[in-house]
């Protein structure tokens, strides 16, 4: 309705759709003259094809670390709708192979397309029954293909990737980012935790002269450690997470667990200067 | 008819806005300001605080000043880090140190840390965040040691530890992981030290030494580079050629300046004095 008496009495204008009587991709306002222009056809009002380029329900940060006999990694079970915490019971660790676990951050939705991608590279392995399985560092470089491809594409899968196993008795470890950048390292973390969880994942192997020197309960421990700052100080995350072992026995995920927290120093605080 | 005075306004002048934008858009912008792109931290300790800063200045990807000081000078009693923009965080403290000084003399007390907040926190805020001063205030007083963080749009905290700047996520994952009330002089100088080496190793922004302050009731001690990690390795060889190296074939010396002396004995002529 036009609130302003001055602008009654006039017949209506047709060039101004000020109620979206019709479906248009980018409501400037303006009458479309054509149906395909309606339809959109993948091409938003004048401009050029795009696709989806933000992640809508994502997961935060996976952390990795190596130790002596394998490889273990860590992330909470949350994922959320921007500010929302939406699903908390989502199990960003999954087992691939016998002694493979892909961690992933990042679009959920993505995520759950890479593990159908994943399976049926898994079943294409079996039916060739020619005596392998896909080891590690195989799904590592498959992932890393993938992820490329679709970065070149402009339309990539919004994650980043962790993928930790044991491959010829040595520890594997190694993240894919978005954009398809491959790297690995002894310790990895994405999200937040590349900048609160690696400082300290670093510094654990290096007081320790390498990953050969953590025990499994050291990497339980550090990787508990690393969750509790994340809690502490990273607005997108929650104090339930789960702990994914891989080592030359096999792969194990753990049950949700929680670490303790302290909160008492906020009774010391009162207001925020004067 | 009376002429209107002009009355003075405070922030800043802002008339050259648009004129800025437009050559900005036709490629000549306003130089880069150099950013301390830095990691500082404050904690409070059993009998005072200690403030540790790193020594890295940068403009842009080029590190300006490999030995910069951050932490400044207030008062006897309290000392300012500075995070953000290096002339901001540098003019904003002294100016303050210098307001914080004739109220000394004009109450006659030592300054409280409250008071050089308070000045700072008003000041910024009058400048609607255009300072880009991030700063982490610590000093003691009457009323014991404070510990503030003062932010360039100039919003305060009080808390018991602190980091700012580009590295505080890895000095502050260090303090979370380690931080407990009531640490004795040397646990709350090594837990500094750790905080600011997690920015200095990880962070990009911060890099070179750290410096440390430690400040309590009876003294405040200036430790200017208390660790060095990044010192310049020693190179096996020199480079100096000996004297003998090039072999002297010929030698000749040519005076480019004839230099001619003649004395002309004139008697002069007695002085015409009629």
């Amino acid at each position: 309705m036009d609130h302003f008496p001055t602008n009654w009495g006039n017949p209506r204008s047709e060039d101004v759709d000020s109620y979206n009587t019709y479906p248009v991709a980018s409501h400037s306002g303006t009458v479309p003259h054509s149906v395909r222009q309606i339809a959109g056809f993948g091409h938003a009002a004048g401009h050029p094809t795009s696709h989806t380029q933000q992640p809508v329900v994502t997961g935060t940060s996976v952390l990795g670390i190596k130790y002596n006999g394998g490889v273990m990694m860590a992330a909470d079970n949350l994922a959320s709708y921007g500010s929302l915490a939406r699903f908390r019971d989502v199990e960003r660790l999954h087992q691939v192979a016998d002694f493979t676990v892909l961690g992933a951050s990042g679009d959920m939705s993505d995520y759950q397309y890479v593990k159908h991608l994943l399976d049926s590279q898994m079943i294409k392995e079996y039916n060739a029954d020619d005596g392998h399985t896909l080891a590690t560092p195989n799904i590592y470089e498959y992932l890393w293909r993938v992820m490329y491809n679709r970065r070149s594409k402009m339309n990539p899968l919004w994650n980043t990737f962790v993928l930790g196993g044991v491959h010829k008795g040595e520890g594997f470890l190694g993240a894919i980012d978005l954009k398809g950048t491959p790297y690995q390292s002894p310790s990895i973390a994405t999200g937040f935790g590349s900048h609160l969880a690696q400082p300290i994942l670093r510094k654990e192997i290096e007081n320790r002269g390498g990953e050969e020197n953590i025990t499994e309960e050291d990497a339980a421990q550090i990787l508990k450690k690393c969750m509790k700052v994340l809690f502490y100080r990273d607005a997108r995350s929650m104090n339930k997470f789960q702990l994914a072992r891989i080592s030359a026995e096999g792969v194990k995920i753990s049950e949700p667990m929680s670490v303790e927290t302290e909160w008492a120093f906020a009774e010391k605080i009162r207001g925020y200067g004067a | 008819m009376t002429s209107r005075l002009q009355q003075t306004k405070g922030g800043f002048n802002f008339d050259n806005h648009v004129r800025n934008t437009m050559m900005e858009g036709k490629g000549m912008g306003i130089p880069k300001a150099t950013k301390t792109g830095t990691t500082i931290v404050g904690l409070i300790y059993k009998d005072g605080l200690v403030l540790g800063a790193d020594t890295r200045a940068t403009a842009g990807p080029i590190v300006a000043d490999k030995n910069c000081e951050k932490i400044h000078y207030l008062a006897p009693n309290m000392y300012c880090c500075g995070a953000g923009t290096a002339a901001d965080t540098e003019m904003t403290t002294a100016l303050i140190s210098s307001q914080l000084e004739l109220h000394r003399l004009s109450t006659g007390r030592q300054a409280r840390v409250v008071t050089a907040m308070t000045m700072l926190k008003q000041m910024l805020f009058k400048y609607q965040g255009q300072i880009g001063a991030a700063l982490i205030l610590g000093g003691v007083d009457i009323n014991g040691p404070h510990l503030y963080t003062i932010y360039p749009h100039g919003s305060t905290d009080k808390l018991p530890y602190v980091t700012m700047g580009s590295g505080s996520l890895a000095a502050m994952s260090v303090f979370e992981s380690r931080y407990k009330p009531d640490l004795s002089r040397e646990e709350g100088i090594s837990l500094v030290q750790e905080a600011i080496e997690a920015g200095i190793f990880n962070d990009l922004g911060s890099g070179s030494n750290v410096d440390v302050v430690v400040i309590n009731s009876e003294k405040v001690e200036v430790l200017r580079n208390y660790a060095k990690p990044n010192e310049r390795g020693v190179k096996e060889a020199s480079y100096k050629y000996q004297k003998g190296t090039t072999e002297i074939l010929k030698t000749s010396i040519r005076d480019l300046v004839d230099i001619k002396e003649t004395v002309n004995i004139h008697t002069p002529e007695a002085m015409d004095i009629s």
